[in-house]
């Protein structure tokens, strides 16, 4: 079980989260004209990353913030964690 | 009885108190402290079982964990268990244990057969015999299998023991309590650090428990436990004995299973029987030892052949003799041990040492005991069936590869020493690289992934004097750098007789014209030749190797068996061990209860219940309940002998007749404020809600990004920046999350904030063309006419002092209201609903009348709204906007989801308005269609029209729009029922909606 620093509440484990898919997905802005391959990979088109990767997790048991956890897919090695609306460098 | 093979002044046992217990129905005595394995020693019982594919005669091997052949069928306080091994089991008053394997009786085996049919039973024969043909399957080969192998029967009761789960967070893990694990320990308690020791035994002390050192001028075992009982006075620390760390997961979380209970002849009041513990530890200490290897010669699976550190555990602590005529078979230093223990008990043992000439301190004592020590000898092959009888021995060639002169000496056991095999499962599963460390010929944990450190033997480290030192250090380090406290703790002087070399030399040559079977894996019954077969037919992958033979793939997962393989596939393949690289570690190390993993998630305590604030209530009104989700509610309420379909057929006439009255408590309940609370809607809903005025509501449905319908409900503007949303009961959680995803990820922007009130409000569905009458009267101060609160109006109000909330909203169809108080009023509300609507023929409906007047007006719910439809699908088109843009609005466009002959909800009756459709039913256009027939939809909902007396049903059917009076059949081959059916509007009831309004 994975151990998860939430942000706002210190060290969690896994059961008290949600996975929510890659946190890279950028959704398109609404009323603007998209075409079907960008619509396409929004809502289907994810890569399966082999390492680092970058990911959604709600905080449902807990604060119930959704935030940005950084992970290695093969090791489940967690290196930064971060809010919402933090800027991943 | 008596226990011929116990002796005295010897052992850890307590003489004091006598049990007995019984073995393939023939009763024993035994003494409190014995496991099973050591009392039926002590008795002279060695014939246990019968081996899994040959059924040969089994006894014991070891005297722990590493068990491979002593497995039982364990009956204790009414209940059975399968797969106990007898050296873990501890005796208790009563026990009582069958062997398995063995059919008709241990000591008649009738698959024993199949040990002189071996030629036909090599490796993979399972694979190519019983595959083919595979009729045969089912019918021959496994009910036969079955029945004459398998690995105990597991029993068909419900469990009726309770198993618990803890959490548990500690700066120091110890797995192990020898010497290392007792060092390691002591110093970090010593420090401060949060401690927990963890022994899978029921004593403390491993190895020291048996092995002749002195630790600071007392003995290895009153060292140990001197320092037990002082770690046990530590508020910082926890001992755990009889306590398996069994798995080794993701950021140092540890599994460990207690077995707080299986020692006793019953539970006790209130305890469980087994503690699973889900440990997160900063810093992990692995000093879980090392398992003797065997040395493999001809029949080496007889009963009497035995490991020689079970032999001398056997006596050290159970004061039991393996026999009184051993023969010890050692590569190394061990052997010695053991014929010394035995020697010093008045046993005459014989040494066979593979070795040409090896001194130490420990062979110089045996020469002055005056133990009889042969040099550059073997043991050749074990000889009787159900015990050892003799050894045919002889010399061997420095090379290993010339026997001499076969000789046949007489001995009851042979006690065998292959040097020590570093147990680095927890290491290997926590993602260590193992590396294989040449002089010990075995695998130790390499570079660390997680935060773990493996020492003393388990890291092939075997000297007591290092392990010590390594192990002190180690535990004052980590827990130095934890609570920065820094308690330096003298290291004890020890005292142990220095070992020399062992012999690489694992498996003994066949004579010539002899073949003996030799076994490598004892559980499943692998041995040279098998492997040998595997690489012959191209297996060259150790884990092919593995699952081609089955070698290692026993409950014991190979803990006496796998380097030995290793050493066979390198050897005939010519490379080293570490190039053939061993089988993956997996968790559990050893098995594991399904009732401790599973805890106290058992039948009804799943999943939590949820009960409405009027759940007493619905219970004293003879209430029939139903599972919603995890809720609780009531399916309709029983008048006298009425059923299911009586009294929902009721509920629902008067429904639509007078007034009745739902428990709607469950429907999910989203409180949102904020200055952007509308802008968040409209983007969420299909339809609009910049314009929705104060005191209204409106139905909306909102769709996943793939344009899927996700969920419907009403939402309502109590003020300004404040709204109400419902959603349905099972869909309540997803659409606060999905909330809180746009929110906080998508469009932090908007100023709004969204919190679940669920579980704040108690809700009464008031439905009936006398609901306004019955309203009239519970707020005498309101203006409920039409005109004052119209379809779709909300306000508030005063029910006898409790501030409510009303809104006029129908599921059912007819002229309805909810009304909401806050949850702790929620009785009180409903009995005054009951009260004043008597007048009216007031009734109570459940979720079955609920669903029939629901069904009847062509109202959509989870049933339709399954995660495959879209609004199309569900006749919701006129809700999603053209103008506005919403979440899923793209995905609309998509071709299936424009295509003409698109699937949509119908209604369907039957043509001879009788048999009702079972839901699930398919649609199709012939009957008598060849087989796969070609499915046009599905039946989504049943139920019996209270409007019409019939039978209708809704279902969602391709090109739907279309098919209204086309004649179909609806096939359950479930039910075995084909019904001729027509397709009608899904609004079988009031389709113009008159009533709602009305
Ligand atoms: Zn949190």
């Amino acid at each position: 079980m994975l151990y998860i620093n939430c942000p706002h509440c210190g060290m969690r484990s896994q059961n008290e989260f949600s996975y929510g898919g890659d946190a890279s997905v950028k959704r398109p802005e609404l009323n603007k004209e998209v075409s079907d391959q960008e619509w396409d990979n929004f809502v289907y088109n994810r890569k399966s990353l082999r390492g680092k990767h970058l990911e959604l997790w709600q905080h449902i048991s807990g604060c119930r913030q959704w935030i940005k956890v950084e992970r290695d897919t093969v090791t489940h090695e967690i290196f930064r964690t971060f809010k919402a609306d933090e800027e991943v460098a | 009885m008596t226990q011929a093979f116990r002796i005295e002044n010897e052992g850890l046992i307590n003489r004091a108190k006598k049990l007995s217990f019984k073995f393939n129905g023939k009763t024993y005595f035994g003494y409190e402290g014995d496991t099973l394995a050591s009392a039926l020693l002590a008795n002279g019982v060695h014939l246990v079982g019968r081996s899994f594919k040959y059924h040969r005669p089994r006894g014991f091997f070891g005297a722990g964990v590493d068990e491979p052949y002593a497995i039982v069928q364990l009956f204790r306080n009414g209940e059975t268990e399968p797969n106990i091994k007898a050296t873990e089991q501890e005796l208790f008053e009563g026990l009582e244990a069958k062997s398995v394997n063995c059919w008709p009786s241990v000591n008649f085996d009738i698959g024993a057969i199949n040990n002189f049919l071996r030629i036909f039973l090599p490796a993979g024969f399972y694979y190519k015999t019983f595959m083919w043909p595979k009729s045969f399957w089912y019918r021959i080969y496994e009910p036969f299998i079955r029945k004459a192998a398998g690995l105990g029967v597991a029993s068909t009761k419900h469990d009726k023991e309770r198993y618990e789960h803890k959490y548990e967070y500690c700066d120091l893990l110890i797995a192990g309590s020898g010497p290392s694990g007792l060092a390691g320990a002591y110093a970090a308690a010593k420090n401060g650090a949060k401690v927990i020791l963890a022994e899978d035994k029921p004593r403390f002390g491993g190895s020291l428990l048996t092995s002749d050192v002195n630790i600071g001028n007392q003995s290895g075992k009153d060292w140990a436990e001197g320092i037990i009982a002082e770690l046990k006075t530590m508020p910082n620390v926890v001992v755990k004995n009889r306590s398996q760390i069994f798995g080794y997961y993701d950021h140092n979380m540890l599994v460990m299973s207690e077995k707080v209970s299986d020692h006793l002849p019953s539970t006790k009041k209130y305890h469980p029987n087994k503690r699973l513990w889900y440990i997160r530890a900063k810093e992990v200490l692995i000093s879980s030892g090392s398992i003797e290897r065997p040395i493999v010669f001809g029949n080496n699976d007889t009963p009497g052949v035995m490991l020689s550190s079970a032999a001398k555990e056997y006596l050290k602590v159970y004061g039991v003799l393996v026999g009184r005529k051993p023969l010890v078979f050692t590569n190394n230093d061990s052997g010695y041990e053991t014929a010394i223990e035995f020697k010093k008990h008045g046993v005459d043992p014989v040494v066979l040492d593979s070795r040409k000439n090896s001194e130490s301190e420990i062979i110089d004592e045996a020469k002055n005991l005056g133990i009889n020590i042969k040099n550059s000898y073997v043991v050749v092959a074990a000889q009787g069936y159900k015990k050892v009888k003799s050894a045919d021995i002889a010399s061997i060639s420095e090379d290993k590869k010339q026997l001499g002169k076969i000789e046949n000496i007489q001995c009851d056991c042979i006690c065998v020493s292959g040097f020590w095999t570093p147990t680095i499962h927890l290491a290997s599963q926590s993602g260590n690289k193992t590396k294989f460390k040449e002089e010990i010929d075995a695998f130790v944990p390499g570079q660390s992934k997680q935060n773990e450190i493996t020492l003393g033997a388990a890291n092939g480290v075997f000297s007591l004097e290092e392990t010590l030192k390594s192990s002190f250090t180690a535990g004052s380090e980590l827990s130095k750098k934890i609570t920065e406290n820094d308690n330096k703790i003298a290291i004890p002087n020890v005292v142990e007789k220095k070992s020399s070399q062992h012999d690489k030399f694992w498996c003994v040559p066949l004579p010539k014209g002899k073949n003996y079977k030799r076994f490598l894996d004892f559980q499943n019954d692998v041995a040279v030749s098998d492997v040998e077969i595997a690489l012959r037919e191209g297996y060259r992958s150790i884990e092919h190797v593995k699952r081609y033979t089955t070698l290692g793939m026993a409950t014991d997962q190979g803990k006496t068996s796998n380097l030995n393989g290793l050493q066979l596939v390198s050897e005939i393949e010519n490379k080293v061990v570490p190039a053939v690289g061993h089988t993956t570690f997996r968790p559990p190390y050893t098995p594991v209860s399904i009732g401790a993993i599973v805890g106290r998630e058992v039948g009804k305590h799943t999943k939590p219940t949820r009960k409405s604030p009027m759940h007493s209530w619905h219970e004293k009104n003879n209430a029939v309940f139903v599972d919603a989700g995890v809720w609780l509610r009531p399916r309709y309420y029983k008048r006298g002998n009425e059923n299911l379909f009586e009294a929902s057929k009721r509920e629902a006439k008067n429904v639509r007749t007078n007034v009745g009255v739902c428990d709607v408590t469950t429907l999910g309940k989203i409180d949102i404020k904020g200055p952007d609370a509308a802008e968040l809607l409209n983007r969420v809903y299909t339809n609009a809600w910049l314009k929705l005025p104060v005191g209204k509501a409106r139905y909306g449905v909102m769709l996943r990004e793939d344009g899927i319908v996700m969920d419907d409900g009403t939402t309502t503007r109590i003020s300004e920046n404040h709204y109400h949303m419902t959603t349905t009961t099972a869909q309540a959680a997803n659409v606060l999350s999905h909330l809180e995803y746009y929110l906080q990820l998508v469009w932090p922007e908007l100023n709004v904030n969204v919190v679940s009130t669920t579980e704040q409000w108690a809700g009464a569905a008031i439905a009936g063309p006398k609901s306004r009458d019955l309203l009239r009267k519970l707020f005498t101060n309101l203006d409920v006419s039409n005109e004052g609160l119209p379809f779709m109006g909300y306000m508030e109000g005063d029910l006898f002092g409790v501030k409510a909330r009303i809104f006029r909203i129908s599921f059912s169809g007819e002229l309805a209201y909810e009304v909401n108080v806050e949850s702790h009023y929620g009785n009180f509300m409903w009995e005054k609903i009951m009260e004043v609507g008597e007048e009216f023929n007031i009734q109570p409906y459940g979720t079955e009348a609920l669903s029939t007047l629901r069904i009847e007006m062509g109202h959509v719910a989870g049933s339709e709204l399954d995660g495959r439809t879209i609004p199309f699908d569900n006749a919701l088109e006129g809700l999603v906007s053209k103008k506005k843009d919403f979440i899923g609005k793209r995905s609309l466009q998509r071709t299936a989801f424009t295509a003409e002959d698109r699937q949509r909800i119908v209604g369907v009756v039957p043509l001879d308005k009788q048999t009702s459709i079972p839901e699930g039913s398919h649609l199709v256009k012939d009957d008598k269609a060849p087989l796969p027939n070609p499915k046009l939809g599905h039946i989504s909902a049943s139920c019996w029209s209270v409007e019409y007396d019939n039978p209708f049903s809704l279902a969602i059917l391709k090109d739907g729009k279309n098919m209204i009076g086309q004649k179909l059949f609806a096939m359950s081959p479930l039910k075995n029922k084909v019904i001729p059916v027509e397709i009608v509007s899904s609004h079988y009831v009031d389709p113009k909606g008159e009533r709602v309004r009305s």
